[in-house]
This record gives C-alpha cells, sequence and structure tokens, in this order.
C-alpha cells in the first residue's frame, strides 16, 4: 500500500486572518497609539506601505497559576566545568543565559510584543474614527458600468434564453386547462356507457356513445405538447452601477516664502488627504494649483518640485479653482474638497478678496474646504480674514496651522474628526 | 563479499511527489523490519503559512477562533520573516490516520527526516504510549474539534462576540490547572458529543439549580449540614469544578467551558511526555536513516545534508553558553534511548550494576516496556545511566531563598549520581512545576464565595499573574473568589481574594 499524500497547498489560505483580526480588534487602544508613534517616525511618503508596530508585552499575556520567584528550588543544568558538591555559588548562576531558578519566568514578558500590520490593516487604524464631513452628496455618483442582473421571464427572446423548466410547466398547465372539458365529458360518457352496458346491452346508444369517446380522446391527443405560446425566456436587465467619485483641488504657495520644508508638509498633509479620500470615493481626480501672483494647473511632478520667487496673491487661485469647478466638475455630480496650503503671505489688500470669494463662489460648490497655514509666526492678515468665515460657515471651511511635521497628523484628525450631526 | 552496490532511492535535493512516496515506502519497510507499531499516516504538503497557521492552532487541522492563536500566528510570522527561527518539522497530529506535514520548502532530504521523525517515530510513540491510549481518542479528534469550532462560533452569534470571548479567556487561564490527572477521559465522537449536548445541558442545569435552591430548608436539615464541607474533597480540577457547580452560568456557558477542558486535557500527555517523545522521534529518524544508508540506498549528500541537522536538533548547549536556555528535550531523549540500546547491546559493569533488569536483554523489548509504560518523570528516575550523567556534566543547584548562595547539591560522582537524577526527573514533574491549588470550600449559607486553597510546595510563591486569574476565575463562579496558601509549617495565609457579585447584574 502506498502512501497517502495530500496536496494542501492550494487549501484555504489565511486561516489564521480571523483570529489576526480579533487580536487586533482586541488590542486597539494599544495599536492605535503604537500607529500615531510610527505616524510621527516616518514620512507619510510611504504611508502606502504596513507597519511594524509594537506594543507592550505585558499588557498582552494570558495570565496563568504559576510560581513566582522565590522558594526554593532544584534545578539541574549540563556542562559542568568548575562545580564540586557543596561548592557555594554567587546568583544568578554566572554566564547561565536566562540565569537560574525562575528568572526566565518573568524574563519574559516585558519586551515590546512586535508585529506587522499590513496596509489595509493600517489605514483602518489610521483614518479610525475619522468621517468625511457633508456627505450631502455622496451619493451622488457617475455611472459608467452596469452590471446585468436577472429580472424575471419574458415571453420573447433568443433562444439561448429559453428558460427550460418555466417553459415545460407552462406547457404543463396549459395542456391541463385546455383539456379539462374533454376529460369531464369523458368521465361522463365512461359512466353512461358503463351503466347502458350493464343494464341493457344492446341499446343503439351504446355505439353513439363509444363513438363519441373516441372522437373525445381524439381532439385531447390534438392538444399539442408544447407550443409557442409557452415558451418563457429568462430576462436579465441592466442596472448601472453608480460609483460614488469626488474631486479634489489642491492649493498651494509656491512664492519664494515657502521653502522645501514648509513645502513638505504641505504635500504630506496633501496626501493624507488623498489616501483618506481614497477610502471613502472609488473615483477620485486630483487638481493641482499653484500660485505666486498668477495661479496655474499644473501636474504633480511640477506642483511640488518647480520653485518661483515673487510676491503672492492668494486670490488668483481661488478664482482659478472657481473657474475650473464651473468649467469641468459640475457641482451636481462631483463632491468637491479643497485644500489650501500657504506660509499666511498675501497682499494685504489682497486678503479681504480672498475671503470673499471662498464665501461667495467657492464654499457654496464644496463639500468641505480646509485651510492649513504652515508658519510658526504670528498668524498674519489671511489667517484674520479667514478667522471670520469660521462663523458664517461652520462645518464647511475649517482651519489649522501646523508648525513642524509631528503636526500634521494631529491636525488633519482634528480636521475630519467624527462630529455629531 | 563486496558490499552490493543498490541504487540510490532519489537524487537530487528538490522533492517530487514520486521521490517522496519511494522514500516513505523504505523507511516504512524499515521500520517494519524493526517492528515499529504505528498508525496508518497521511502525508500533507503545505506552505510556510499554512505552517504558522498549524503552529497558532498547536498543530491541529482544525481549532476554535481566539485572538490568542492571532497573536501565536503573529509572533511566529515575525520570527520567521526576520529568520531567527526555521519552521520545525516535528508538527504531527496526533489522529488516526496520523498527520504529518510537509513544507513545500523543505529539500528532498529534510522530507525523508520528517516521513522517519513523524509519521513514523511520533506516530508509534502516539499508539504504544499508555499516556496517549489511555487518555487520548485518535480516531475522534478531529470530529471533536470540529464539533468545538462550530458549538463556539454559533454561540458568538448567537450570545455575542464580547461574551464568548471573556469566557474563554477565563478558560484558558486556568487551562493548567483544569486537567483530570488521574481519571480516565471518556471516549469522544462528533454523533456522540453533538447528540448528548443537549441532555447534558438540561441535565446540568438542573442539577446546579438544585444545588443553589432558595427554597426554606428544615431547620434539621440545616443544622446538619452547618458540618459539611462542599465540596466534600478538596477538587483539583478547577474548571471542571466550574462547569458543574457554577451556580450562573448559562447551559453554553457550561458546554464551553467543557470544549477547552476536554482539549486540554487531550494535550496533556504531550506536556507529560516531551522529551520520551521527542527523544523516541529523533532515535527512530536517526536510526531509520542510518539502517537505509548501510542498504546503499543513500547518497553521501543526502547523509550530510541529514546529519547538519539532526545534530543542530540535539545539540546541547553547556549552562554559560550564551545560547543556553534550559535541557533541550530532544538532545536528552535522543542521548537516553541510544543510550538504552547501548546498555543493552554492550552493558559496562557499572551498568550492569545500575541496570541488572534490562542490561544485555533485547533491545527492541526493553524500548517498547520503556515506550509504553512511563512518562517523562519516572522514565528519567528509571533510565538516566551514570554515564550519561557523566556525558551531560549534568549538576544540581540548590536555590534556596534563605540562602544568600546558592547551593551545588550534587554533580556526576559517585555520591551524586542518584541526587542529580532525583532532581532531574522532578523537573519533569507536572504536579510540582504547576502550582498545587485546589477547591476547598463554597460558603454554600452565606454569601457563596469560593475558596481555593494553595498548599505551598518548597516555600514558593505565588506568581504576578495570580490576581488577573482570580479575576477571570470570579467571572466565571460569579461571586466572590478567595485564595490562601497553607505553608508547609501548617499556617493559613490569605494570598488574594477577588470581590464579585453577579446575581443582580445580567450575565454578559
Amino acid at each position: 500500500m502506498t502512501v497517502r499524500i495530500v496536496d494542501r497547498r492550494q487549501d484555504s489560505k489565511n486561516k489564521s486572518s480571523i483570529n489576526r483580526s480579533r487580536f487586533i480588534q482586541r488590542f486597539k487602544g494599544q495599536i492605535r497609539k503604537a500607529v500615531a508613534d510610527a505616524i510621527a517616525r516616518r514620512g507619510i511618503r510611504d504611508l502606502d506601505n504596513g507597519e511594524k508596530i509594537g506594543i507592550p508585552g505585558k499588557d498582552i499575556t494570558e495570565p496563568h497559576f504559576r510560581h513566582g520567584k522565590g522558594g526554593k528550588r532544584e534545578i539541574v543544568h549540563p556542562g559542568n566545568d568548575r562545580f564540586n558538591s557543596g561548592d557555594s555559588v554567587d546568583r544568578p548562576l554566572e554566564g547561565s543565559g536566562q540565569g537560574s531558578g525562575g528568572a526566565s519566568e518573568d524574563g519574559e514578558g516585558i519586551d515590546d510584543f512586535v508585529f506587522t500590520l499590513t496596509r489595509d490593516e493600517f489605514l483602518d487604524i489610521f483614518f479610525d474614527e475619522l468621517a468625511l464631513p457633508n456627505l450631502v452628496k455622496r451619493q451622488l455618483a457617475r455611472i459608467d458600468e452596469y452590471k446585468r442582473v436577472r429580472a424575471g421571464y419574458t415571453q420573447s427572446g433568443v433562444p439561448t434564453n429559453i428558460n427550460l423548466v418555466r417553459t415545460m410547466r407552462g406547457a404543463a398547465g396549459r395542456r391541463i386547462a385546455v383539456g379539462a372539458p374533454f376529460a369531464a365529458r369523458l368521465r361522463e360518457l365512461k359512466d353512461e356507457l358503463e351503466r347502458l352496458r350493464r343494464d341493457c346491452p344492446g341499446d343503439p346508444d351504446i355505439i353513439r356513445i363509444e363513438r363519441e369517446i373516441a372522437s373525445l380522446l381524439a381532439r385531447r391527443e390534438a392538444i399539442p405538447f408544447i407550443d409557442p405560446f409557452d415558451l418563457r425566456y429568462s430576462n436579465r436587465i441592466r442596472i448601472a452601477q453608480p460609483s460614488t467619485q469626488a474631486v479634489m483641488f489642491c492649493l498651494m504657495d509656491v512664492s519664494g516664502s515657502m521653502d522645501e520644508s514648509k513645502k513638505q508638509i504641505a504635500k504630506r498633509f496633501f496626501m493624507l488627504l488623498y489616501l483618506f479620500l481614497n477610502r471613502n470615493y472609488e473615483h477620485i481626480e486630483v487638481v493641482f494649483i499653484r500660485h505666486h501672483t498668477v495661479a496655474e494647473e499644473v501636474d504633480e511632478e511640477n506642483f511640488f518640485h518647480s520653485r518661483e520667487t515673487g510676491g503672492t496673491i492668494v486670490s488668483s487661485a481661488l478664482t482659478l479653482m472657481h473657474e475650473i469647478i464651473v468649467a469641468r466638475y459640475a457641482s451636481s455630480a462631483w463632491n468637491i474638497y479643497g485644500a489650501q496650503a500657504s506660509d499666511g503671505d498675501n497682499w494685504n489688500n489682497d486678503s479681504p478678496t480672498c475671503r470673499e470669494l471662498i464665501s461667495e463662489s467657492i464654499l457654496p460648490l464644496v463639500q468641505y474646504f480646509a485651510y492649513i497655514e504652515i508658519a510658526d509666526a504670528e498668524p498674519q492678515n489671511l489667517w484674520l480674514e479667514y478667522e471670520r468665515l469660521l462663523e458664517s460657515h461652520p462645518g464647511i471651511f475649517a482651519m489649522q496651522r501646523i508648525a513642524a511635521v509631528a503636526d500634521i497628523y494631529p491636525v488633519f484628525r482634528e480636521l475630519f474628526r467624527k462630529r455629531l450631526a | 563479499m563486496s558490499k552490493k552496490r543498490i541504487r540510490p532511492i532519489a537524487e537530487g535535493s528538490e522533492w517530487t511527489v514520486e521521490a517522496i512516496e519511494r522514500y516513505d515506502a523504505e523507511i516504512g519497510r524499515v521500520a517494519k523490519a524493526y517492528g515499529l507499531d504505528c498508525y496508518r499516516h497521511q502525508l500533507e504538503i503545505i506552505t510556510a503559512e499554512q505552517m504558522m497557521d498549524a503552529y497558532a492552532a498547536i498543530g491541529m487541522p482544525v481549532y476554535y477562533h481566539h485572538w490568542s492563536f492571532g497573536k501565536h500566528f503573529l509572533e511566529t510570522e515575525n520570527r520567521y520573516k526576520r529568520g531567527q527561527m526555521g519552521l520545525a518539522y516535528e508538527i504531527v497530529i496526533n489522529s488516526d490516520p496520523c498527520i504529518a506535514y510537509l513544507m513545500e520548502e523543505n529539500t528532498l532530504t529534510m522530507q525523508a527526516l520528517v516521513i522517519a521523525h513523524a509519521a513514523y517515530g511520533h506516530n508509534s510513540f502516539f499508539k504504544g504510549n499508555h499516556l496517549f491510549k489511555q487518555w487520548t481518542s485518535a480516531d475522534a479528534i478531529i470530529d471533536y474539534l470540529v464539533f468545538a469550532r462550530n458549538y463556539i462560533a454559533q454561540c458568538e452569534e448567537r450570545h455575542g462576540f464580547a461574551a464568548v470571548e471573556q469566557l474563554v479567556d477565563a478558560c484558558h487561564a486556568l487551562s493548567n490547572l483544569g486537567v483530570d490527572r488521574y481519571k480516565r477521559s471518556p471516549h469522544l465522537s462528533l454523533d456522540k458529543e453533538t447528540l448528548r449536548q443537549k441532555e447534558r445541558e438540561d441535565y446540568l442545569q438542573a442539577q446546579v439549580n438544585d444545588l443553589w435552591r432558595t427554597l426554606p430548608r428544615h431547620t434539621a436539615a440545616v443544622a446538619e449540614e452547618e458540618e459539611r464541607r462542599f465540596p466534600a474533597e478538596p477538587e483539583e480540577n478547577l474548571l471542571y469544578f466550574v462547569e458543574k457547580n457554577a451556580p450562573l452560568l448559562e447551559p453554553w456557558q457550561r458546554e464551553i467551558i467543557r470544549i477547552i477542558r476536554k482539549i486540554g486535557q487531550y494535550f496533556y500527555p504531550q506536556r507529560q511526555t516531551q522529551v520520551m517523545n521527542e527523544g523516541w522521534a529523533c532515535f527512530w529518524h536517526y536510526t531509520l536513516i542510518n539502517t537505509l544508508y548501510d542498504e546503499g540506498k543513500l547518497t553521501d549528500g543526502f547523509m550530510m545534508e541529514f546529519l547538519q541537522s539532526h545534530t543542530n536538533v540535539v545539540y546541547q548547549p553547556p549552562y554559560n553558553s550564551k545560547w543556553y536556555s534550559g535541557i533541550n528535550p530532544y538532545a536528552l531523549g535522543f542521548a537516553m534511548w541510544r543510550d538504552i540500546r547501548r546498555i543493552c547491546e554492550e552493558p559496562t559493569d557499572e551498568d550492569r550494576e545500575w541496570f541488572p533488569e534490562f542490561a544485555g536483554s533485547d533491545w527492541r523489548e526493553t524500548f517498547n516496556f520503556a515506550m509504553s509504560n512511563f512518562k517523562d518523570e519516572s522514565f528519567v528516575a528509571q533510565y538516566l545511566s551514570p554515564r550519561l550523567m557523566r556525558e551531560f556534566r549534568l549538576f544540581a543547584i540548590l536555590d534556596d531563598e534563605a540562602n544568600p548562595k546558592l547551593r551545588v547539591d550534587a554533580i556526576h560522582d559517585d555520591m551524586g549520581y542518584r541526587a542529580v537524577r532525583r532532581a532531574l526527573a522532578e523537573q519533569y514533574n507536572l504536579g510540582s512545576a504547576d502550582p498545587d491549588i485546589q477547591v476547598w470550600n463554597v460558603d454554600l449559607r452565606g454569601d457563596r464565595s469560593l475558596t481555593l486553597r494553595h498548599f505551598s510546595h518548597q516555600r514558593r510563591p505565588l506568581g504576578p499573574e495570580t490576581d488577573r486569574v482570580l479575576e477571570h476565575l470570579a467571572h466565571l463562579w460569579g461571586f466572590t473568589v478567595r485564595l490562601e496558601t497553607l505553608m508547609p509549617s501548617g499556617d493559613l495565609r490569605p494570598v488574594a481574594e477577588c470581590r464579585s457579585e453577579k446575581r443582580n447584574r445580567p450575565i454578559s
């Protein structure tokens, strides 16, 4: 008899995934803290990867009744190289890796328990408890896919779609229904015939009845087994598959006062926003607008890397954003998000214009507009002007200040914190 | 007469199903010639990831879900990915047919080693050792695990995932004190279990309700009961006691406790026979493969790879090495079995003096007797020879808290052999490794509190986790739980108390 060899390699993969997600669920508090620490350490650039995180080992040990340190115990070790019976030795026993006598019992469990989260698990925890504000138009969607679904039966169609069961069931029903009068009359005649044969054989009616029975049988036989009328076709219809979509406007000041480190901060913020939107919408477009004294729409590469000099007129970017929305992103079909990053420099008399532009032409069209100011100096006039918008448009407009890289995540969380409706 | 050259079984290091079949046939032939009695076996080829799954579930192909298994999985995965550990080749399931796992990354040599080690070595041990015979039902375990997983999943649906998790946590915390050490467990089977489970549920509930009857009793009866302790005899199986007697548990909770208790019981023999079992498997893979080599069926390359991995497994670092973490059960077990064979085949005078009953006897018979009738503790006490103690250079250190220094109690010399052997055997005594804690009393007429008594051994105190375990127990019991220690001097000392009063709260 040869042995049975079973190849299980194709079998249920990820058998432990339930246990794994339960583990993560259970220690969510600790893991979230570790994730926040991890964010502070690394760039948003590699947010797309998983993350190796550690949580305190003592939190996750499973307790048992065990002996603690102390008392009296005798332990046998191998490799005696110098001891004789009766020797006294200092503790711990020199050189023994884990130490002797109970040290190994509490040696474990103090180190951090380190493991790697997958990208999805990481982002789940990362964006946990955040919500998109103003989901009014979230349901709006563009339709670019259709799905075919079954939708009952029809009486016309192509032969490949004939539904045999339905058709045969209908045919059987029809045969019974159409044949019913004949069957009733047949039963009557047969009873009559039997009575006549018993009571008065030789009655001429017998022959008449026999003839009628024969003709009835013939007519019943003539009912078609299947009729075009019986045919049923499986029906399939197209259903539109709406997919939610959003456009994200990234506005950034690239004037001389925005140095590389400030741009990096802005970039990280935008990336975070992009990742977040990506989890909420199936289809996302990003529009990059950079400005100094004039604004232009650029691609991502130019947006972050080219450098301009000169003054700053913020309103130019806002005007351009408005134009683009009107031209390309009808606000009835798109969820629109705007994020503006700047160091707060602006021509003094331009700032009131900006406020007006935002409140009059942009805020009515967008879901959310966030302004982040990357500066550690005193707020300047742009900030002061924008502050007035906070009161008039609560919930749609938000602004925060970022001083250093470490602030990005907390500020982001603050902007998108779940709010009670 | 020159040795006949026979063609090697297979060449190269990549495995194929045919090559594995041929190896299995050859190893099986040799094993049979040595008279190894095994269950039928089945080889399963799996990926590294599946191997880690198996690790997390203590090697079982089906298991209920719990976060702690997720933790084990992550731990293993992490260490494996960092290259700190190779995945071992010893995972084998004590079932009939016995299932041995072959990992796809292994070379052909490793596959042959695993087959010899697991499918013949461990397998025959499972079939022959009295503890496994008595405690485990190889033909029914998989069925029972399926039943367990389905039942627990159902409970999660019905009673909520959090409630089940808390219950399972509590059971796991008590699992090392949830085994019967002396009685035999009844046979398990899926059909019977499912069928009887409902009956048991109703019956148990009725029992318990009777125990906590609140109807007024006759005063005479009360007076008589004042004298009586409940339970009448202390109970050392805490989970069993809770399952049968905890007043507020729902039937499904009792069933889950029972399931975890049963599974713990199933693994208990493995804890009791680690040295013997691993040593036995190592001895047999070593012997079987060497026999094949002597027959000329294995190439030298095969043997080099085989020996390298074999020596890695049975290496014992000395106490002052940085790799030292206690005695390696593979090393000790392998050396002991080899030594027993030597004593049978080439006994010295010393051996004849120490082991008159089997020195010079037929080694296969002696092996069978030793394998069938012992556990680690008694195996070491019975078979550890002076020669082996010298080879391992064993010495016993007495660590007494009362003394400022450690004392070397005995070493591998004429005066010390017996003491070292006794100390080592004691080390494998699970009875003294786990603290001795028993259910002592339930305050039936008062607050229904449960009192556990810890019988202190060698003045050893309980570890720092004790309070957390008591919380778990209090959760199960539903009322206050106390723990007291009986010192060797006879004093009773309260250790911990966990107050709980679940009566007025809805049971979560």
